[in-house]
């Protein structure tokens, strides 16, 4: 099953499972809440294309007690709406759980206006807010059951890129995938099964984060055995750059930060191609590490 | 002077106060001493009734409403807009008891209250949310999305009160009441000072629409 799908089912098990929860959207992906919106009118609410509206009718839901998921794309929720989460969300202090789907390059073929690279950069400005990327459907069911369950304020980032294997949902602490003796490379989200190829023959420590805020500082740390750090990120090149600066700011580093890069991209195309445009496959990411780790360039 | 009005002197720093200060202070106090059914004793009651100030900026008429309501003490007006002190030019929920939204930002308390009201029917409660908005506040698209959601969700437990002092810059007369009636609200359009006028106009419920006040009260210049 894709990770959208699985969200749409499991969001609507939520529903059903705990009175308190509320699912707001914005026509889309309304194709899959027919039923859970016909059984509970109340608590399953579609405000048309109003995305602004989305995010303060969530917050005001949360200001009467509920615990609200909204959902809509990526683009639309965090960057059209922005305001409305700093603060309805943040200002006012309340909790819920922010579903984003699309991503950095799911929606290719649409082009820009569909495609939301810069998402975790600017839900980082906020305090306190959790940012989860699970990397398949399994772990998006699993972070979205914890977050709901839960407190607080939270991204869920629903992509299709996919891992293989399915690993725990762990806030504040990275997986430690593989031990090597050289290099840290930390996988976010769905670059892991990339990152674990382009790795294959090289001697170095794999980390999977699934949750990158909080960003697991003494995770970090603890496998740290040279001073060379790799971040892959499926978003934003960099956006976790300040994290592993303020973990490692009294251990000499350096650090290569990989992800989307600034310039607008203005092709359209698969998926795969943006992937493999953006240096994040797995013989992009390899080309990339073996510049990085190679003698001439230390 | 009314015990109200001293309040906000103590604010103000004036006997006098412009009309900008006091444009929202009739409604305000009809609605807390006659409107309402909330108070100190039950503000963390999930029941209670809401009201959001959506126009956050002139907050003193608001801020001496709730102090005279008793949700917290005058001395606090002393150092108002002081470093340490919980009252601001804008209210913040989560330093002033009472305040049930931080606002400033214009556009986001009548969303809010359409959020609120759904949560609140969710839940079972019969509680109203009536949510204050300035006339040039509406202005802001974000508000348009709202007026147009709430009728079609048959929200009855909304009340809009708009402050009508014309101080829009493309303000077209009569526009606000027609705006929402259009959109399925019942609207009317009464004096902002006449508190009689106001208890009765903010008292009325529609059974399946919200309901707008606009309140006209004298210019801001």
């Amino acid at each position: 099953m894709d990770a959208r799908t699985q969200f749409a089912l499991t969001a609507a098990d939520l529903v059903e499972s705990d009175e308190s929860v509320a699912l707001v959207y914005a026509e889309i992906s309304g194709q899959f809440f027919g039923d859970v919106e016909r059984r509970h009118p109340d608590r399953v609410v579609n405000v048309g294309i109003r995305e602004q509206l989305l995010v303060n009718v969530g917050a005001g839901m949360a200001l009467s007690g509920m615990r609200p998921i909204l959902h809509t794309f990526g683009s639309f929720l965090v960057e059209r709406a922005f305001e409305q989460v700093k603060l309805g969300f943040g200002h006012q202090d309340v909790g819920g759980v922010l579903v984003g789907s699309g991503g950095s390059f799911d929606i290719s073929s649409a082009g820009r206006t569909h495609q939301v690279p810069g998402d975790v950069a600017l839900l980082d400005t906020l305090p306190g807010i959790s940012i989860h990327a699970p990397g398949n459907a399994l772990e998006v069911d699993a972070a979205l059951r914890a977050t709901v369950g839960g407190s607080g304020l939270h991204y869920v980032r629903v992509v299709g890129q996919a891992n293989r294997e399915t690993h725990p949902f762990r806030p504040g602490r990275f997986h430690v995938v593989r031990r090597g003796g050289g290099a840290t490379v930390i996988a976010v989200g769905p670059v892991l099964d990339d990152v674990l190829a382009a790795t294959a023959g090289r001697d170095v420590t794999v980390l999977y984060a699934n949750t990158i805020r909080p960003f697991d500082a003494a995770g970090l740390r603890a496998v740290l055995s040279t001073p060379d750090v790799v971040l892959v990120e499926p978003w934003l090149a960099g956006t976790s750059a300040r994290h592993v600066a303020e973990a490692l700011q009294d251990r000499p580093h350096r650090l290569l930060a990989l992800g989307v890069p600034r310039v607008e991209h203005r092709h359209y195309g698969q998926p795969e191609e943006h992937i493999a445009a953006h240096g994040l496959d797995a013989a992009g990411i390899a080309r990339s590490l073996e510049t990085f780790l190679s003698p001439a360039a230390a | 002077m009314s015990r109200t009005e001293h309040l906000m002197s103590l604010m103000t720093g004036d006997e006098k106060h412009s009309a900008a200060a006091t444009s929202t202070l009739d409604v305000i106090r009809v609605l807390y001493e006659r409107v309402l059914k909330v108070s100190p004793e039950s503000a963390g009651d999930p029941a209670r009734d809401r009201f959001y100030l959506s126009k956050g900026h002139g907050p003193m008429a608001y801020y001496a409403v709730l102090a005279e309501q008793g949700f917290f003490p005058e001395e606090w007006f002393a150092d108002w807009g002081s470093y340490d002190s919980p009252l601001g030019y804008h209210p913040d929920r989560n330093l002033v008891p009472g305040v049930e939204i931080g606002s400033g930002s214009l556009g986001h308390g009548l969303p809010l209250a359409v959020g609120t009201a759904l949560g609140l029917r969710a839940q079972g409660l019969a509680s109203r949310v009536v949510v204050l908005v300035g006339d040039a506040e509406l202005d802001e698209g974000s508000n348009h999305e709202a007026i147009e959601l709430a009728p079609a969700l048959s929200l009855d437990a909304l009340t809009v009160v708009v402050i009508d002092n014309g101080s829009s810059s493309y303000t077209v007369p009569g526009r606000i009441e027609r705006r929402f009636a259009t959109e399925g609200w019942h609207a009317v359009t009464v004096d902002g000072r006449d508190h009689d006028v106001l208890e009765k106009a903010l008292t009325h419920r529609e059974f399946g629409r919200p309901n707008v006040v606009v309140a006209t009260v004298e210019g801001k210049y």
